[in-house]
């Protein structure tokens, strides 16, 4: 009974210190950020934007895609945003640990909190951006239902995705300094295997095996998931391209089986982080 | 864990892997991926370390550089998986291994105060209540709103010392000898928060090779040498064995040998006594044994004497001192011995003994740290040379005082 107790008070005091830390971590890394910048915060919302506006010029006005889509604007807006948090977690979390060397080699405090902290700064990033979204949409005239609010189960399932690979990137960085280059070529080629840039109707309609297995990969079923609750229940989705529901244990299998054996790896390597280093 | 025993150490051994060929890239891995990786030199930096720490204790962990004791610290701390055995901790435990870790100079001082704290484990609210108090403590009020990179590094010192100092206050503290840097200002700030501690009976581990301190305020000790614990008991025992321990491995030995020169004429040998000093002894010796290897005249046969930080203290040579060693043959042997008077500090002093042709500066033999000796004084004061001062204070008629 004593060791119960004893060992909740354990648990919970071993929480407490990576709760406090996390809150710290966020905050610090918020307020630096854009520090020294004269636009500030504003430079959350550019990035995309500008992003945006390039593709938007060159997909749409010159090449014509998603003529056939609509609201063909804030789709590609909805891609890009959800694609840039994916890549900013990653990246970010990727050089996290080796990057706080210092403090890994000084205090000893639960080191997984860093790399969440890391995806809690991309996360207020991506709110700002959805709020981007939700003026296009206005201008755009699309029409919201009910089914807009599943866009919160969606970012959760990005947010878990985007995050055990972010564990598992930063521990293996630790050993293996190729990763970093390895994880960009990867970023670069899934900017383009996802469809982001181009409707996916267009791949429907050159391929339909390759628009299916396109849409296994987690990141492309949140996107097109998210342009269906958004924009219009039209939008071709994993279930529409198979017609069959259950095909969304792929992805979600995938998300999971990830997502454990990341943190388990993670797990693993963390106590050997200060003497690797 | 029994009664009062707030930090045991059992049986902790670690081992470091000391890699011949880092596996850094994923090349190598693909590369050869038969070939066995393990290639690797195991260092033993702690073997079987076992002690207990009871509450309200002030305990010192002391040895040379590279005894083990930094691994140690880092083990109790929580940084370093112990290889072996096991460390229990009863209550927070707060390292000062490095004072204002995680400062970051974007931030203004009151960020940074937030931050180092979270870092340590105390939420905003626990800060809140001693904010006051940790500026009015670094006496850098003005300041606190300003950027830490504008800061002097003095008072970065000073404001990240005082968030340790007073935010660790209800907690088992394990100090660092990184405590002793800084100025005289804040050098004395640290011994008097010791005495503080001290005072009032917390528990604290403090790592260190500076015996005075151990002497002055550890309660018990244990010395670690060469990765393992060689004694344990009362600070005095503890540093009476540190000190034996340096005459024991430091003195008389011919040390990293650094030699130029034609070898026209050599230094055969070299020799101090004695070579353990104190302020008792005022003169000692120095010998050397030189043989020419060739007919030379008048060799300048010399020496320096410098100290830790390789700053010379004093030398000199046979032209400089109008001895001349006259016509040596092939062969011929001489000896040398000078008379040195003591005036040194406590501490460890090397001697570069040379040779040099007469009215050139062609070296003969030039022998870097050939000999050295070891100085251990009661009395020291904190200055390169500690001669031995008479002083006297005598009456003087008092109308010579008040007339003015």
């Amino acid at each position: 009974m004593k060791s119960i107790v004893n060992f909740i008070q354990k648990t919970q005091s071993k929480y407490r210190y990576s709760i406090i830390l996390l809150k710290q971590l966020v905050i610090t890394d918020f307020k630096l950020r854009y520090k020294g910048s004269a636009l500030g915060y504003l430079w959350s919302l550019l990035k995309p934007l500008a992003l945006f506006a390039v593709l938007y010029v060159i997909f749409v006005h010159f090449l014509r895609f998603g003529a056939d889509v609509p609201h063909f604007a804030v789709s590609l807006l909805i891609g890009v945003i959800l694609w840039n948090y994916f890549v900013e977690v990653t990246t970010n979390g990727l050089a996290s640990i080796v990057g706080r060397g210092d403090l890994m080699r000084k205090l000893s405090f639960p080191r997984y909190v860093i790399v969440v902290a890391g995806s809690f700064s991309a996360l207020i990033n991506l709110a700002i951006n959805l709020v981007v979204v939700g003026m296009f949409v206005l201008f755009n005239g699309v029409e919201l239902t009910w089914n807009a609010l599943l866009i919160i189960p969606l970012i959760f399932e990005l947010f878990i995705f985007a995050l055990s690979i972010a564990f598992l990137l930063s521990a293996l960085y630790v050993r293996f300094r190729d990763i970093n280059y390895i994880w960009e070529l990867m970023v670069q080629v899934g900017f383009y295997a996802t469809p982001i840039v181009y409707p996916i109707t267009l791949v429907i309609a050159a391929s339909p095996l390759a628009a299916q297995l396109m849409l296994l990969s987690p990141i492309a079923q949140i996107i097109q998931d998210a342009r269906w609750a958004i924009i219009s229940v039209d939008t071709p989705t994993l279930e529409s391209v198979y017609g069959n529901p259950l095909m969304y244990l792929v992805p979600l299998g995938f998300v999971a089986v990830i997502a454990i054996f990341s943190t388990l790896y993670f797990k693993k390597r963390s106590p050997g982080f200060a003497e690797e280093i | 864990m029994d009664n009062g025993t707030v930090i045991s150490v059992k049986d902790v051994s670690k081992n470091f892997k000391l890699p011949h060929e880092r596996t850094d890239s994923l090349k190598s891995v693909f590369a050869h991926p038969f070939k066995s990786r393990s290639r690797s030199e195991t260092q033993h930096a702690l073997r079987n370390i076992s002690f207990d720490v009871k509450e309200g204790e002030f305990f010192g962990i002391v040895g040379r550089n590279g005894s083990g004791k930094s691994t140690l610290l880092k083990i109790i701390a929580g940084i370093y998986e112990p290889t072996k055995g096991s460390v229990s901790i009863n209550g927070r435990l707060v390292p000062f291994i490095e004072l204002g870790v995680g400062f970051n100079p974007d931030l203004t001082g009151r960020e940074n105060v937030y931050l180092n704290g979270a870092l340590m484990g105390f939420s905003r609210k626990e800060i809140n209540d001693k904010y006051n108090s940790i500026v009015d403590f670094s006496e850098i009020e003005r300041f606190m709103d300003q950027k830490l990179k504008n800061y002097s590094s003095g008072m970065q010192v000073r404001l990240a010392f005082s968030v340790a100092t007073i935010l660790a206050q209800s907690d088992i503290l394990l100090i660092d000898e990184v405590l002793a840097v800084g100025d005289a200002d804040f050098q004395a700030k640290c011994f008097a928060y010791f005495k503080q501690l001290k005072r009032d009976k917390k528990t604290v581990i403090l790592v260190t090779h500076d015996m005075n301190a151990v002497k002055e305020y550890c309660d018990r000790a244990i010395l670690i040498d060469e990765s393992k614990i060689i004694a344990e008991g009362p600070a005095s025992k503890i540093a009476a064995a540190y000190s034996k321990l340096f005459f024991e491995k430091e003195v008389g030995q011919k040390t990293r040998q650094l030699r130029r020169g034609s070898n026209t004429v050599t230094i055969q040998d070299v020799k101090v006594t004695p070579s353990k000093l104190n302020e008792k002894v005022d003169v000692f010796q120095f010998e050397m044994t030189i043989k020419a290897h060739e007919e030379v005249t008048n060799p300048v046969v010399g020496f320096m004497v410098k100290n830790q930080a390789a700053q010379s203290i004093y030398g000199t040579n046979t032209n400089i001192e109008e001895v001349r060693l006259g016509t040596l043959k092939a062969g011929e042997i001489k000896q040398v011995t000078w008379t040195l008077p003591n005036i040194f500090g406590k501490g460890i002093y090397y001697i570069d003994p040379s040779i040099i042709e007469e009215g050139t500066t062609a070296v003969y033999d030039w022998w870097e740290e050939a000999a050295s000796f070891v100085v251990h004084n009661e009395k020291n004061t904190p200055y390169i040379v500690n001669p031995r001062f008479k002083v006297e204070v005598t009456a003087k008629a008092s109308k010579n005082v008040s007339k003015k």
